[in-house]
């Protein structure tokens, strides 16, 4: 925190957390910037800003309504440069030069008025006053979904009880991804309609599923996200249940998914009775979960892949994709495995797959049986660079790759690493290009005695970012890029001789 | 919140159903029987000469020579200082003015009546453009004008009025907003509506054809004759929305150049003020940000009622005129006005925006939640006294006193 910092604040001039994350990232990529944030003034973006080092008295100043610019710069007048640049990209007009400038709504009130067929809301705002939008949109008669998330456990409980009693859904908070009669919200893939409900309590997890169900030949009717707290003993699994409820009322829909962390016992025990009164079958997906009492009409399975081909009636996915083989042509490497991923449930699918190999793992973010993440240590790290030590102050790495970059230098340095394993995740709401992002990184850091470098793209060619696509500038930057999440993993241990189901010792090379 | 959404429908029923129609023009001592020697109403809400702007410093000397209470400027000055006038806002007096606002005695006022309740506004009669009592001006040209309008030209309006007897306002309004009036800033249409209305009256009751033809100039030369006109109807129509328990309706804005103040239905006839705001706007040649006086006027009781910078739709060229944005953005002030307002106006609607009715009932609740502050056409005055307009622009309402009021509201409901 060298640099000189600047705060410029507008009074009442509101834009979604979204826009602002996608608006600082451009802003902090500027020649000459440390670093950048445009955020709500609101008390917790105030603090984010200030331990970014980025917030002055002029920004503490700041009220909730009020948008905070920080720049810190390398010098003085490159910072105020770049706020004026910033400020010129608040005020470009939304509309098209010459036509007239499109109205927009700031209110869910006002937005009903001009499209009075609305049934859901999209619920983006600082978490303070996320809880209070989301009633507003249920009183409204709106489904709600809520991607803002420092919502407290029990603003949870209370939205979700009143929506209970409303017929309503409640997704989220901290839903990042939603795919609702084919429409994508939030962070969400381009994958073609089918009869596979998913409900999930994982972003990413909901992503990989449906793409990889794209990629088998099928599709979604929905994919129904329910916030990473709701299967929580204290939330009971509410939405989760009237999801279930839901898709099992669907006509269009089939088989049903289930994708969360492992859920409270109680919570459980309740899905699957009510699993069992379903004449539909089901898929269930609780990474790291041990041993379920399953009712006949629902299979359990231990990674997102198993559970895509299992929706998809026992298609194998990645076929002609062999490990071993694709280990052999990398150099054999030495070391440990480091994970960098984007995807909280990305990394613990892939701590699936190293526990499984009898591999020990740690993470910061460890799923049953996986140790905590130990800095010094010598053995496997898989890393979520999604988690909340990671994106204070910053946007979430999908939406900012630059957030892995310096764990990515420092673990191409590393003599410890003998393979970074790495997730690249688009689709809508993701960065425009991570890979072309990721390939100058590696291109400028890599040695040539360097660790192998893994990745899966979790994405279909529907997406903005087109997946073969991003594929390619990896394969390009001499990265091994597998089929899915899971297979990278795999091949990631392949490489250190570590096949899956052997003995790590038994070395082949 | 039934309580609240009940008087709030009643507010805006009592709104939607006033039916305001100019009658008469009568000494303001007539019309308002309290209003004695040495009292001056002005804009705004409660001031004392020690807190008070330029301009309505130089409006209040420049009524007093005019009243003949004092003998010239420095003298009226001198007395005002001294606590010599008693100084009361228009609007507790049933009436308003735009800007300064000055009203006094001997000055004839328009009567609009409420013909839905039978309650009555008053407001004096617009002097025109440039060196004016409103912006502060107190020369001799601008009194003589003031006493050609009381001798002359006032009595002579009020009699057409009679004889015609009085001219519905509800309509006319409503046409003009189709012709690209928005009541506040630009009241071309309506002020040319009025005289048609009114000249073959004017001609009937005036005798000398000189006077006459000096009368139809004077309406026919000035854009801004129906304004007052406009702020009579406001008033009239607001005042029997005061006083409805539970109603957290708007019904007065008004500013008096150093606080802007707002009352609301359910608080009573309470003032919740916040420091006036300065407006964005375009400048005279010669003049520029650095002359302008802050926010001024009961104008702001046209916004109330859903004029004005709420109507800037029907108003594109007042959009480009105060340098707020394009003039295909006029729109767009509206519909925002509508995130804060609790129902259209059936009758007063923008053929630019699909006949999109008004914005009507300003909710201090909406305000608050959005914050988003009523936009406020207006024109600006020089912040010295005795120079007159020297701009217009748009400015918004402090919010502060929306906050202050929405407390009070909700202490009156028990809920803080």
């Amino acid at each position: 925190m060298s640099g000189l910092v600047i705060n410029e604040v507008r009074r009442g001039f509101y834009l979604d957390s979204v826009a602002l994350m996608r608006l600082s990232r451009g802003i902090a990529e500027r020649d000459g910037v440390e670093e950048a944030a445009l955020m709500m003034g609101t008390p917790a973006n105030k603090r984010i800003m200030d331990d970014a080092g980025l917030l002055t008295a002029t920004g503490q100043a700041a009220e909730g309504g009020d948008l905070v610019i920080g720049i810190r710069a390398d010098s003085h007048a490159r910072a105020k440069e770049v706020l004026q640049e910033a400020l010129s990209e608040l005020d470009k007009p939304a509309g098209h030069g010459g036509a007239a400038v499109q109205w927009r709504p700031r209110t869910t009130r006002a937005a009903l008025k001009q499209a009075p067929d609305s049934n859901l809301a999209l619920i983006s705002v600082p978490g303070d006053f996320a809880a209070a939008e989301a009633r507003k949109a249920l009183r409204r008669g709106l489904h709600v979904m809520m991607f803002s998330d420092n919502v407290s456990l029990a603003a949870e409980v209370a939205l979700k009880q009143e929506a209970k009693t409303l017929g309503r859904l409640v997704m989220g908070p901290d839903c990042g991804t939603a795919i609702i009669n084919g429409v994508p919200l939030a962070f969400a893939n381009a994958v073609p309609r089918g009869s596979v409900g998913l409900i999930g309590a994982s972003g990413t997890g909901l992503q990989e599923v449906s793409c990889l169900i794209a990629q088998g030949g099928g599709g979604l009717s929905h994919a129904i996200g329910v916030g990473g707290r709701d299967l929580k003993e204290e939330v009971g699994g509410m939405t989760t249940l009237m999801a279930l409820d839901a898709l099992d009322a669907d006509p269009g829909t089939k088989h049903i998914v289930l994708i969360s962390k492992p859920p409270a016992a109680g919570v459980a025990a309740r899905l699957l009775e009510r699993i069992g009164a379903s004449g539909k079958s089901f898929t269930i997906c609780f990474i790291g979960a041990s041993d379920l009492t399953l009712p006949a009409n629902a299979r359990s399975v231990d990674t997102l892949k198993a559970a895509a081909e299992d929706a998809l009636g026992g298609v194998a996915l990645g076929v002609g994709f062999d490990p071993v083989m694709m280990a052999a042509r990398a150099p054999a490497g030495r070391g440990a495995v480091w994970g960098l991923f984007t995807g909280g449930t990305l990394c613990a699918e892939a701590q699936v797959i190293f526990q499984a190999a009898g591999q020990v793992v740690a993470s910061n973010a460890p799923i049953p049986g996986a140790s905590p993440l130990d800095p010094g240590g010598s053995g496997h790290q898989l890393i979520d660079l999604g988690a909340d030590e990671f994106t204070r102050g910053r946007p979430h790495p999908m939406i900012d790759p630059t957030v892995r970059d310096d764990a990515l230098v420092e673990a191409l340095a590393s003599s410890r690493v003998g393979v970074i394993l790495l997730d690249v995740v688009v689709g809508f709401g993701a960065h425009a290009d991570p890979a072309g992002h990721l390939a100058p990184v590696l291109t400028a850091h890599r040695r040539a005695d360097g660790p192998v470098v893994i990745a899966s793209v979790t994405g279909t060619d529907a997406d903005p970012q087109g997946r073969t696509a991003q594929a390619a500038k990896l394969e390009a930057a001499g990265v091994m890029v597998a089929p899915t999440n899971a297979d990278a993993a795999t091949l990631a241990l392949a490489c250190l001789g570590c096949v899956p189901g052997r003995d790590p010792t038994n070395r082949s090379a | 919140m039934d309580l609240i959404e009940r008087a709030n429908k009643e507010a805006v029923r009592r709104m939607l159903a006033g039916d305001p129609v100019l009658v008469d023009v009568i000494p303001a001592e007539q019309a308002i029987p309290t209003l004695g020697e040495r009292m001056i109403l002005h804009a705004g809400p409660p001031i004392d000469w020690a807190r008070m702007c330029g301009p309505m410093r130089g409006a209040v000397t420049g009524v007093a020579c005019f009243e003949g209470w004092t003998a010239n400027l420095e003298a009226a000055a001198e007395q005002a200082a001294a606590g010599a006038f008693a100084l009361h806002p228009n609007h507790h007096f049933d009436a308003v003015g735009p800007m300064t606002g000055i009203t006094t005695r001997s000055q004839p006022v328009m009567v609009v009546e409420n013909r839905a309740f039978g309650n009555r506004a008053y407001c004096t009669i617009n002097e025109g453009l440039g060196k004016v009592m409103r912006f502060g001006g107190n020369d001799e040209e601008v009194l003589n004008r003031l006493r050609w309008l009381r001798d002359d030209f006032g009595p002579a309006m009020g009699a057409a009025l009679r004889e015609m007897g009085g001219i519905p306002l509800k309509s006319l309004v409503a046409r003009g907003l189709t012709m690209g009036d928005e009541m506040h800033q630009r009241n071309v249409a309506c002020s040319g509506l009025t005289l048609r209305h009114l000249a073959p009256a004017l001609a009937r009751v005036t005798q000398d054809r000189d006077a006459l033809a000096r009368a139809l100039a004077f309406i026919g030369g000035n854009d801004q004759f129906f304004l007052n006109i406009a702020m009579a109807l406001g008033k009239a129509i607001m005042d029997p929305v005061r006083g409805i328990e539970g109603s957290s309706v708007v019904t007065a804005m008004a500013r008096n150049g150093t606080d802007f103040g707002i009352r609301v239905s359910g608080t009573g006839d309470t003032w919740f003020t916040a420091p006036v705001e300065m407006p964005e706007g375009l400048y005279f040649p010669g003049f520029s940000a650095a002359d302008a006086n802050p926010d001024m006027g009961d104008s702001t009781i046209v916004e109330t009622i859903g004029l004005g910078g709420f109507a800037m739709g029907a108003a594109p060229a007042v959009a480009g005129f105060v340098g707020a944005g394009a003039a295909s953005e006029a729109g767009n002030f509206t519909r925002t006005m509508a995130e804060i307002t609790l129902g259209e106006n059936p009758e007063w609607t923008i053929p630019a925006l699909d006949y999109f009715g008004v914005p009507t009932g300003i909710d201090i609740r909406l305000v608050v939640e959005t914050g988003l502050a009523p936009t406020i056409n207006t024109g600006i005055a020089h912040k010295e006294p005795g120079i007159g307009q020297v701009g217009a622009g748009v400015v918004r309402a402090p919010l502060a006193c929306f906050r202050e009021a929405l407390l009070a509201f909700a202490e009156t409901l028990g809920v803080l």
